[in-house]
């Protein structure tokens, strides 16, 4: 008991000396305030990998090629190939995998990233380069949809929605493995 | 103040009268000296220094520190490297917001008034684009430090503590990743866990102790001492904390390593321990006789413990000195007297950090990784070659 108060003394005397009104520190110090719905409404969009954060709304793969063919296709080429910047589209057999030591392979959606919502979220936060932000959800589903479409991962009659997107499996996501370098001092 | 005002017109009558000697004086000395130009508000360099970042990529989106040119430990903030993926914000200040929100207790939005009211944190770290390194086996002879280096720099940060502003929030239990965005016009994002969240990572409003530059994220620049330099997320503007990463592509078709037994390392951001050295090196030519051989030497996992340098092609490795203080997770400047006897000479450094980690050779690191995985995090040694005429040139040993 006495031991108790002691330490809680010397507690109170601790954090008095980092003051200089006397006052304790409290655990939170009260700075900043509670966000309007809408600040939060405008900017929490981003998607995680098993589709939490996909908004209400549906695309298919023919107004994907469309939208692609009017802003994408000057930058990413045609049919996502061939163009100035990133490739998009290619597929190598499944079970090659040559990133590491070959040169000369693009890493596409479809042969190197592990989850679709991937897609989603970047086209809607970053794309077209120059004016993101301008394309509707509707477009970012068929937009995503298109270009799964010439990774060979959907049929050209199909529709995206924030239900059917998570489920599609990508080639490259069992290849993933987190960071095991830092267990040794060895070089890894 | 006083005093000081009236020695200061009496010595601009005395530099009047003076220049009215000299004009009436019968010889006019060769030691005429002028009065320059007085304080100013804001510094500049000297016009006779021109050491510049140079600029690159397809869109013109980096620009690489003159790592040669530079020495200490701090890069002036105007030559710290940029690496942009949607170019750099005008941001006013006082419209700025960090909103805080997702598995917590009480989301909140701080301005950057509430922030300067915590207590203030500092210090001094390296930033080092993953790619820093990616032109290392695809260079020629006539290779510069600051092309194959020059995406690495070192400021003193200053500013929130990001484990205060969580307690502020309150964590929930479940979160166990945090999801940083910028305000950039791609408004990137990177997923960090929560362990490394509440260790050492920074909210940061100042650089080399006045505001972030906007190149380097102004208003507010999220600080992950060791990290690659993507995760250090510029003009941050919003913290999501989740019981999952978010899986972006920063963090999936980029920034991770595919090895050769056909896996893909993620979220490898800690930087392993790295030096080059920074002098003699291309474009120089040396003299015979003595020298410093200077350079960097840094490492995500913790502190420099030392740094090797080799003239003969790693048969044999000298102790070179550390310039001080020699920090966590920061950039040190080494040094090592040595004398030129005339012969061609190949020049190598590898740093050993407080973990006990050694800086790799390329062919070792190949034979771990893979060429093509060392397109980012490739922090293999770097060799200079000293032509018997003195001329230093890059010696690719990939
Ligand atoms: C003005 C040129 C331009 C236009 C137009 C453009 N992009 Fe891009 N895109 C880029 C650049 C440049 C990058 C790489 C950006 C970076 O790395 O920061 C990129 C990256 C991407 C990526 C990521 C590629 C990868 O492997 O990481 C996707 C997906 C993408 N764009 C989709 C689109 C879509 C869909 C559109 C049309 C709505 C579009 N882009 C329009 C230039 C453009």
């Amino acid at each position: 008991m006495w031991a108790r108060s002691f330490s809680l003394i010397l507690l109170f005397l601790l954090l008095m000396s980092s003051t200089s009104s006397g006052s304790p520190v409290p655990e939170k110090l009260g700075i900043g305030f509670v966000p309007s719905p809408e600040l939060v409404k405008a900017w929490d969009t981003a998607i995680q990998p098993d589709g939490r954060g996909l908004p209400p709304g549906k695309g298919c793969v023919t107004d994907g090629q469309r939208i692609y063919v009017e802003q994408c296709q000057v930058c990413h080429g045609i049919s996502g190939k061939g163009g100035q910047y990133d490739v998009l589209a290619g597929r190598l057999a499944e079970n090659l995998f040559p990133f590491a030591a070959e040169s000369g392979h693009p890493k596409t959606i479809g042969n190197y990233w592990p989850w679709a919502t991937t897609l989603f979220d970047y086209i809607r936060r970053s794309m077209p380069l120059l004016t993101p932000g301008t394309l509707s959800d509707n477009d970012v589903y068929a937009l995503s949809a298109y270009l799964l479409h010439l990774n060979e991962l959907l049929p050209e009659s199909a529709c995206l929605d924030a239900a059917s997107l998570p489920q599609i499996e990508m080639p490259a996501n069992k290849r993933f493995v987190p960071d095991n370098r830092l267990e040794t001092s060895a070089v890894r | 103040m006083g005093t000081s005002v009236l020695s200061r017109r009496r010595f601009l009558q005395a530099t009047a009268t003076g220049a009215g000697v000299v004009l009436a004086g019968q010889k006019a000395t060769a030691d005429v000296r002028r009065v320059g130009p007085w304080a100013s508000q804001y510094g500049e360099r000297s016009p006779f220094d021109k050491v510049n970042r140079t600029i690159s990529g397809n869109l013109q989106h980096e620009s690489e520190t003159p790592q040669q040119a530079l020495s200490g430990m701090i890069t002036p903030s105007s030559l710290h490297y940029e690496r942009h993926h949607a170019g750099v914000p005008t941001i006013r200040p006082e419209e700025h917001k960090l909103l805080i929100h997702g598995m917590v207790e009480e989301p909140k939005v701080f301005t950057l008034h509430d922030l300067l009211r915590f207590p203030q944190a500092s210090r001094i770290c390296f930033l080092e684009c993953a790619g820093n390194g990616k032109h290392h086996f695809k260079s020629d002879e006539k290779t510069t430090p600051q092309r194959l280096c020059g995406l690495i720099s070192q400021s003193e940060w200053s500013g929130v503590s990001l484990s205060s502003l969580l307690r502020e929030v309150g964590v929930k239990k479940s979160g166990s990743w945090l999801l940083a965005e910028g305000s950039d016009a791609c408004l990137l994002t990177r997923s960090i866990p929560m362990e490394r969240a509440l260790d050492d990572v920074l909210i940061a409003y100042a650089q080399n102790g006045e505001a972030v530059r906007p190149e380097q994220g102004y208003p507010l620049r999220l600080i992950v001492p060791g990290c690659e330099g993507s995760m250090n997320v510029k003009w941050l503007r919003r913290l999501e904390v989740s019981d999952q990463p978010f899986m972006t592509r920063e963090e999936t078709a980029k920034y991770s390593d595919p090895l050769k037994d056909g896996t893909v390392r993620q979220f490898s951001f800690v930087m392993d321990a790295k030096s080059i050295i920074t002098q003699p090196a291309y474009p120089l030519q040396i003299e015979k006789g003595w020298h410093e051989i200077r350079g960097l030497a840094w490492s995500g996992r913790g502190q420099v413990a030392g740094v090797e340098v080799s003239d003969d092609n790693g048969s044999s490795w000298h102790q070179a000195q550390l310039q001080s203080p020699v920090l966590d997770k920061s950039c040190v400047r080494f040094g090592l007297l040595w004398k030129w006897d005339g012969k061609e000479r190949l020049l190598t450094s590898r740093v050993i950090d407080s973990t006990g980690y050694t800086q790799p050779s390329a062919r070792e690191l190949i034979a771990i990784r893979g060429k093509q995985s060392l397109r980012y995090h490739n922090n293999t040694m770097t060799t200079w070659r000293v032509q018997s005429d003195g001329q230093v040139f890059y010696q690719r040993m990939d």
